[in-house]
């Protein structure tokens, strides 16, 4: 039995090594993994996992354009526009997204997170392929999300400087297989 | 009424409850199934008059029906484990569902053959693509192949049960239209063949086909269960009970039973 | 609604960008055609009388080559997992996703129909009622395979599963499209066919997004 709260403006890095169930238990989280034990969770969940989830074959306007209106918000060329600006890929806006760089792609995640209202974010891995100012850039981006009352759960490799707090998957702290554990997980945001 | 229904259900949430509970119900209707299996085609092959136009070929629908009969029984029991499985995840609804695939699908099988051995002496080939039951039952063979097939391509365990659940019950939806369509087309290009509505049977010969029918059904029974409880030991293999039920049967065989008593 | 309009434009535009995808099926149902036409040594008597059969099975095989990468592309770079999310509108999406499928398979082949029926030796008049039988059963077939496309996503091997699964579910279609077809061939109207080929098309296209989303799920999780 294990239990996982995040309050509001909290960052919170999920440590752990290679399976340790770090990635299941983003996934349980959001909903993909089915899971025994209850999630309480006031507002919405923003995913960005392994893979980025954009399409190769459209430009990062048109990714961003189809994820507004999956969430059936309206999309605003401007807004959209501003966000990759912000993400630095404004330059890249028109080119097809499986000509852009990993570190580029992710940065599309990025402008993905930044749009849409979610109050908490869980990342999984998000670090591992950004450089230097991509780095800086997230670390912004967590930093402003969490001022603004939003929480996040990001699992990483190597230790977040930024994090409020740290949960560590070692063995004693939760069962390896995450998802056939009853966890029971509170994130108020 | 409704409280015992209740409980049941609820004590269906737990296999060890199903394993121990279902102990005697194998055997006995393993003995049953024997019995009446054993009468039944006796009593068909051997004693039950001749059919006046087919002569002593006739005698294999004793065997024929009732497999082809239960056969989609069981397909009608997989869809409702699927459905139980998906709506209230029942996690002995996924045992039921990998025990069931097999043996319906064994099942099936010997049912196109008995019908293949039925077809040689009646209609001269083995194969008849006008008998809307044969090509009904050969379909469901198929279906019951794709469950086998998609149960063993998900890796995960769990996914795989579901995913089979979402088959079943797709394959169980489909299965009236199937059967509609088949008659439909075969009836359009109508051959010689005899349906079983256009036989009337006196009783001297209905009789045994039910107790086949009723022995099959039972068969069905004894080897679900029987399979079902071999799962349920093989998943729950880790836990206590499961390990103090192997050293029961261990001291069994040490104490009394081999050493003579 | 704007997510309604917003996978349709995701959808269309991915077609538009992997023509091959889109193409190579019906290239292969053109080259299947020739291939029976040569077997038949082009006899056309022999074509017209086996014309109904041949096309309706190769349509069959063909919407398994079109359905098999159907989930692939959005498995593998996370589209998927997006659209799966839950404030996500999935059920809109898929249908979406399932209306594309049908545009760019099936009602290519309607489209494609009469020059279908003259390789195959039909007379010119069986035409409009070949596009309607085709145009009442080929939502059918991709409705109920795209069910399939959803379980078999992440299997590896997964386009002979597909056709494993699916075609069985199928054989109504079959024998209903080629009844209509022959039909049609005597000069009369083939009404009871069409209105099985159009009821199951319907009640696939209602049940196929919850059925498809469920095994979309089933294949995130492995």
């Amino acid at each position: 039995m294990a239990r996982l709260t995040l309050a509001a403006g909290e960052w919170v890095e999920l440590r752990g090594a290679n399976g340790s169930g770090k990635t299941t238990l983003l996934r349980a989280l959001c909903g993909l993994l089915p899971r025994e034990g209850k999630i309480q969770c006031r507002g919405r969940i923003a995913f960005v996992g392994h893979r980025n989830g954009n399409a190769g074959l459209l430009t990062p306007l048109e990714n961003l354009r189809w994820h507004r209106r999956l969430h059936d918000v309206p999309a605003v060329d401007a807004e959209l526009l501003d966000a990759l600006e912000h993400v630095g890929l404004l330059r890249v806006a028109a080119q097809p997204v499986q000509q852009l760089s990993q570190g580029q792609q992710r940065r599309l995640a990025l402008a993905r997170l930044l749009l849409s209202d979610a109050e908490v974010w869980l990342l999984d891995e998000p670090y591992a392929a950004l450089d230097v100012a991509a780095s800086g850039l997230l670390d912004e981006l967590l930093a402003a999300h969490c001022r603004k009352g939003g929480a996040a759960l990001v699992s990483s490799h190597s230790p977040l400087a930024l994090a409020n707090r740290v949960i560590d998957l070692s063995w004693d702290d939760f069962p390896s297989a995450g998802r056939t554990a009853a966890d029971s997980a509170q994130a108020i945001a | 009424m409704k409280d015992m229904l209740k409980r049941l259900w609820h004590r269906l949430g737990s296999p060890r409850w199903f394993f121990q509970m279902m102990a005697p119900w194998q055997w006995w209707l393993g003995l049953l199934a024997a019995l009446l299996l054993l009468t039944g085609t006796f009593w068909g092959l051997v004693y039950a008059p001749a059919d006046y136009q087919q002569g002593e070929s006739f005698r294999i629908i004793y065997v024929h029906v009732p497999t082809v009969i239960v056969a989609q029984s069981v397909y009608m029991a997989l869809g409702i484990s699927g459905f139980v499985l998906l709506v209230w995840r029942m996690k002995l609804a996924d045992v039921a569902l990998k025990a069931m695939v097999p043996f319906g699908m064994a099942l099936t099988a010997l049912g196109l053959f008995t019908g293949a051995v039925w077809g040689r002496p009646t209609w001269g080939t083995y194969w008849e693509w006008t008998d809307a039951r044969l090509i009904s039952t050969l379909i469901l063979l198929f279906l019951y192949f794709g469950l086998y097939a998609l149960r063993e391509s998900l890796s995960s365990a769990e996914a795989a049960g579901r995913g089979c659940a979402i088959l079943a019950i797709v394959g169980l939806v489909n299965i009236p239209v199937i059967k509609y369509s088949v008659e439909w087309w075969t009836t359009l290009h109508q051959g010689e063949t005899i349906t079983l509505t256009r036989i009337r049977m006196p009783p001297e010969m209905y009789i045994p086909l039910l107790i086949n029918l009723l022995g099959m059904y039972c068969l069905f029974g004894y080897v679900v269960i029987a399979r079902m409880r071999n799962e349920i030991l093989r998943r729950e293999r880790e836990t206590t009970w499961v390990a103090a039920w192997l050293r029961g049967k261990k001291d069994d065989v040490g104490n009394g039973v081999i050493d003579g008593h | 609604m704007s997510a309604f309009t917003g996978q349709l434009v995701r959808e269309l535009q991915l077609a538009g960008r992997a023509r091959a995808d889109v193409l190579n099926p019906v290239i292969f149902l053109l080259l299947a055609i020739t291939l029976f036409a040569l077997a038949l040594e082009g006899k056309p008597e022999v074509l017209r009388e086996h014309a109904p059969s041949i096309l309706w099975v190769l349509v069959l095989l063909t919407n398994m080559l079109a359905l098999d990468g159907m989930f692939r592309r959005d498995l593998d770079d996370g589209s998927l997992e997006q659209l799966l999310l839950p404030p996500a509108a999935a059920g809109i999406a898929l249908l979406d996703k399932l209306l594309v499928q049908w545009l760019v398979t099936g009602l290519l082949i309607v489209l494609l129909s009469p020059l279908l029926g003259m390789i195959l030796n039909l007379p010119a008049t069986v035409y409009p009622l070949l596009a309607l039988v085709l145009l009442a059963g080929t939502p059918a077939v991709s409705f109920i395979g795209a069910i399939g496309a959803a379980l078999t996503a992440g299997a590896r091997r997964g386009s002979a599963l597909l056709a494993l699964l699916v075609l069985p579910m199928l054989v109504p279609v079959l024998i209903f499209g080629v009844s209509a077809v022959n039909r049609a061939l005597e000069g009369e109207a083939p009404r009871a066919e069409l209105y099985w080929l159009g009821a199951i098309s319907l009640a696939s296209l209602m049940a196929a997004p919850f059925a498809t989303q469920a095994g979309l799920r089933i294949t995130l999780e492995q």
